[in-house]
């Protein structure tokens, strides 16, 4: 299936939550608000048409000026086709739906991008620090990351 | 003769079960044991904290990341995308050359550069080396594991005419920086195809004499069959790939599902866990899947030997490469390990805006709690090493 | 002289100088099999192993004592001082009391009790605590998991080994292990293993039942030493060393010794039950009480080998396995065994 026709199936469905997509550029994607990310995963998971089985990745994305997001390539094994989900927030406003209850990979990519990024996802089962030490300061990935000066009284080399 | 009573997977005695003979009852408590990041069986700085009621694990929570080197920060701060390749090879230690490999190709997918046929088939060669490389690392390792030290060093003798190929290609054992975007850094050398075809004559044999050593070694069966069972249905809810996925009864290999390079040119077959010992996606079947697939990688690397046309080993790139404001791709290779991908965002700049490097490794070892509730201490030093895990890579 | 002659005369010194010469064998003894196992292992792994002290690293084991005798003892923390100290001489005596009752030779025995069979399987419960002491005291999680491992699978494998025993003393009827051998005196067909120097219809029935009880033997005995494949209390892929791995220098040695004189001690037993002891395989040749030594050591000796290469080649079992081979594999086999050969013997 193309991602036009994903597009179209998604649109008819969920109207309001598909916000935009681009087509005309190597990997087509389509953009969805971060509150419906999980219904969008899951109806993408589940529709015999569709059937996005497979998660291959989830990366927490910095725009610079404030705007985040999370970007999703799905594939499906059965149908042997693949999308691009992206989904924006701001900086003040990092709250994006986990979709780790859709596919149990999302748990620990979540977690490193909330690690990386500060991007909080709701209703995820364990949103912990996952490469980072659980008392590190700051989002290391952020365009405006600043490296903490002391870490347990020992410096931190720049 | 040996045949282990099954365990119930959800058996745990509860505090207050036990009574003693005058009736009262007996305080019992699970025991939170920390395994690793110093510990023989972990294959690097892994943690696992389980929770054990005697020796079977009621729970596991692995906690990673005590070899994080900011790899994705890093790239960003490269000040061009070639730099990016010597840290790539640093991720998966054991297998760098499917590191670069996946990184070039992402980057020269951008650019839309057509590679040289020769590179290609260079590049193939290599990969499928690396591939034997680095199974032969996850089976001797593995052979640890189960208690069988021999087998060890066994791998580790014929991993080091790989790297003794490699050494003669581009000078480096380890970390090569060989595959370049575009090309790759040296041609072959002049006694290469000689001796590569002496390294295949030599090694099919062994492939035989290590499953005969190990594979089908009555105990050795005995302790990975049925232990450590990765359903289809979680292996592919979890994404995991490589090895472990087909070991789990999936066909599923992106050399053939998701094509690149000339990997359609070349005869060969995916290999499957059929559950020949036990249930399909025991650790056993994940061990065969690796020994089988280093036949087939044999196989890869004569037909690309054979067939290697002379050419050019570099396409023509410029020399600072800029993609356009807002180029972004995401590529996924088969790595020795399983699926490899990087996604990279550009914002029109000579160094990365953003790359995200999905580790197979990573990826596969979240599935570990998953497998291993129920089994023994015992049991999930073999699950951990039937992942093959490198931590350098889950960590990056 | 006269010195000499009184202190002969002294019955206490004599014995302790007497039961000093086995410590000083294991000793020697150890030092050799360390040197002889790095070296199969090593040319069974394809590589050479120590090459540089001594011709082709002969001095090898004699370094690597120095050097843990040199070694810091560190003792943890919050470890059970008394009883990690004692923990490794415990393990060390039981293993060392057996060889009071090996008959080295037809002139020499460090006891000849009438019990001598019976005192084996006693003390060989000895390095039991030892080693469940050791994995207590740590205050180690591991070691603690190495100590029940060890402590459940001695206890377990202690059984078909007193099984095995007993089938033996039934065929020679004598507990004393001087008698047994002396009873298989007289060439390769008078040994247990073969029926013994029974008449020849008796001696057919009993062959297929003494072959099983001293395969059944030898599979416990690598058991009862903690050894590949049964090498659970030390594991050291999944318990980093199990029991002994808070102790360090001197103590760490001395389990070491302990490892390597049980291994003697059960090969030893294996051969004074199964296999003749010190009698020549041969009738009349090379007979003899020095000869006796030679035959014992070197048939001990062969099973240590042997274990040697079993260890560099397998893997290692699970806990439920190992409980499984004990419980319901080699003990109800040598149940079998001993009412065959029982019923025999009768007829």
């Amino acid at each position: 299936m193309t991602p036009q026709e994903i597009l179209d199936i998604l649109k008819t469905k969920f109207g309001e939550a598909i916000v935009e997509s681009k087509q005309d550029v190597q990997q087509p994607w389509i953009c969805i608000t971060p509150d419906k990310t999980k219904e969008i995963c899951l109806f993408l998971r589940d529709e015999a048409s569709l059937q996005f089985d497979y998660l291959s990745c989830l990366s927490g994305m910095d725009y610079g000026n404030g705007n985040f997001g999370v970007v999703y390539h799905l594939f499906s094994m059965v149908h042997k086709h693949k999308i691009v989900i992206k989904t924006f927030c701001a900086k003040d406003n990092l709250q994006v739906h986990s979709v780790s209850s859709v596919w149990g990979t999302a748990n620990w990519h979540e977690r490193e991008a909330f690690d990386l990024f500060g991007i909080i996802f709701d209703e995820h089962p364990d949103l912990r620090r996952i490469l980072l030490p659980d008392d590190w300061e700051g989002n290391p990935l952020r365009k405006d990351y600043k490296v903490q000066e002391f870490y347990h009284g020992m410096r931190v080399p720049e | 003769m040996l045949q282990p009573p099954t365990l119930p997977t959800n058996y745990t005695v509860k505090p207050g079960q036990i009574k003693t003979s005058t009736g009262k009852t007996l305080r019992t408590e699970e025991m939170i044991i920390n395994m690793g990041p110093q510990h023989p069986s972990t294959h690097g700085v892994l943690r696992l904290e389980i929770v054990v009621d005697g020796e079977i694990i009621v729970d596991c929570i692995p906690h990673i990341g005590y070899l994080h080197r900011c790899f994705e920060k890093h790239c960003e701060h490269m000040t061009n995308y070639q730099q990016v390749i010597p840290y790539a090879d640093r991720m998966d230690y054991c297998s760098a050359m499917t590191n670069e490999w996946a990184f070039a190709l992402a980057m020269e997918r951008m650019l839309k550069i057509e590679v040289p046929e020769r590179v290609e088939y260079i590049r193939v060669i290599m990969a499928e080396l690396q591939r034997i490389a680095s199974h032969l690392i996850a089976i001797g390792t593995f052979g640890i594991d189960s208690g069988a030290f021999t087998p060890f060093l066994y791998a580790f003798i014929d991993r080091e005419k790989i790297l003794d190929l490699f050494e003669m290609t581009c000078g480096a054992r380890l970390l090569y920086n060989y595959i370049w975007i575009g090309g790759v850094s040296h041609d072959l050398p002049p006694k290469f195809i000689e001796q590569a075809k002496d390294f295949i004559k030599y090694f099919r044999p062994r492939i035989k004499m290590m499953n005969d050593l190990l594979s089908y070694n009555e105990i050795f069966v005995k302790r990975t069959a049925n232990v450590g069972v990765l359903p289809r249905e979680v292996a592919i809810n979890y994404a995991v790939s490589g090895p472990q996925l087909r070991g789990s009864g999936v066909n599923w290999d992106l050399r053939r599902d998701d094509p690149y390079s000339i990997y359609h040119k070349l005869q060969w077959e995916p290999q499957i866990g059929k559950g020949e010992m036990g249930t399909v996606g025991d650790c056993w079947d994940r061990h065969i899947v690796r020994m089988r697939e280093m036949e087939q990688s044999l196989n890869i690397i004569e037909q690309a030997l054979d067939s290697l046309p002379e050419g050019n080993v570099k396409a023509a790139i410029p020399k600072r490469i800029r993609p356009d404001k807002d180029a972004e791709i995401y590529v996924r290779t088969e790595a020795s390990r399983g699926e490899l991908g990087f996604y990279i965002v550009s914002d029109g700049t000579a160094s990365p805006f953003r790359v995200k490097a999905r580790g197979p490794a990573f990826v596969n070892l979240s599935v570990l709690p998953e497998i291993a509730k129920g089994a023994m201490i015992a049991d999930l030093v073999l699950i951990a090493g039937s992942i093959d895990i490198v931590l350098g890579e889950v960590d990056r | 002289m006269e010195i000499v002659q009184t202190l002969l005369a002294n019955e206490i010194l004599v014995s302790v100088l007497l039961s000093l010469i086995p410590l000083v064998f294991v000793v020697v003894y150890a030092l050799i099999v360390l040197y002889t196992e790095m070296k199969i292992a090593a040319h069974i792994q394809d590589r050479v192993a120590y090459m540089r002290t001594g011709w082709h690293g002969t001095l090898q084991p004699i370094a690597d004592m120095i050097k843990l005798l040199q070694k810091e003892d560190i003792i943890p923390a919050q470890a059970d001082k008394l009883l990690f100290r004692l923990a490794p001489f415990i393990a060390f005596a039981g293993t060392y009391a057996a060889y009071a009752v090996l008959p080295f030779s037809s002139m020499y025995i460090g006891s000849n009790i009438n019990l001598g069979a019976f005192f084996l399987v006693a003390v060989g419960s000895l390095v039991v605590v030892g080693i469940l002491m050791a994995g207590w005291a740590s205050n180690n999680k591991w070691s603690l998991f190495g100590g029940i491992r060890s402590a459940a699978q001695m206890v377990s494998y202690e059984i078909p080994i007193a099984l095995a025993i007993v089938i033996a003393v039934m065929i020679s009827g004598s507990l004393n292990l001087q008698e047994v051998t002396k009873f298989q005196d007289g060439g390769i067909s008078n040994w247990i293993v073969f029926g013994g120097p029974l008449p020849l219809n008796q001696k057919l029935m009993l062959l297929p039942f003494t072959l099983l009880t001293f395969l059944i033997m030898f599979v416990a005995s690598i058991a009862e030493v903690n050894r590949t494949p049964f090498d659970l209390p030390e594991a050291e892929s999944e318990l980093v060393q199990g029991f002994n791995t808070e102790y360090s220098g001197m103590r760490f040695a001395m389990f070491y010794l302990s490892e390597y004189a049980n291994l003697f001690t059960v090969s030893a037993v294996v051969v004074a039950l199964f296999l003749g002891g010190w009698s020549s395989p041969f009738e009349n040749f090379m007979t003899g009480p020095v000869w006796g030594i030679f035959w014992f050591v070197a048939k001990a000796y062969a099973f240590v080998l042997l274990q040697i290469w079993i260890r560099w080649t397998l893997p290692r079992l699970r806990v439920d396995q190992l409980m499984y081979v004990s419980w319901k594999v080699l003990t109800p086999w040598l149940f079998f065994c001993l009412l065959a050969v029982g019923l025999i013997l009768v007829i």
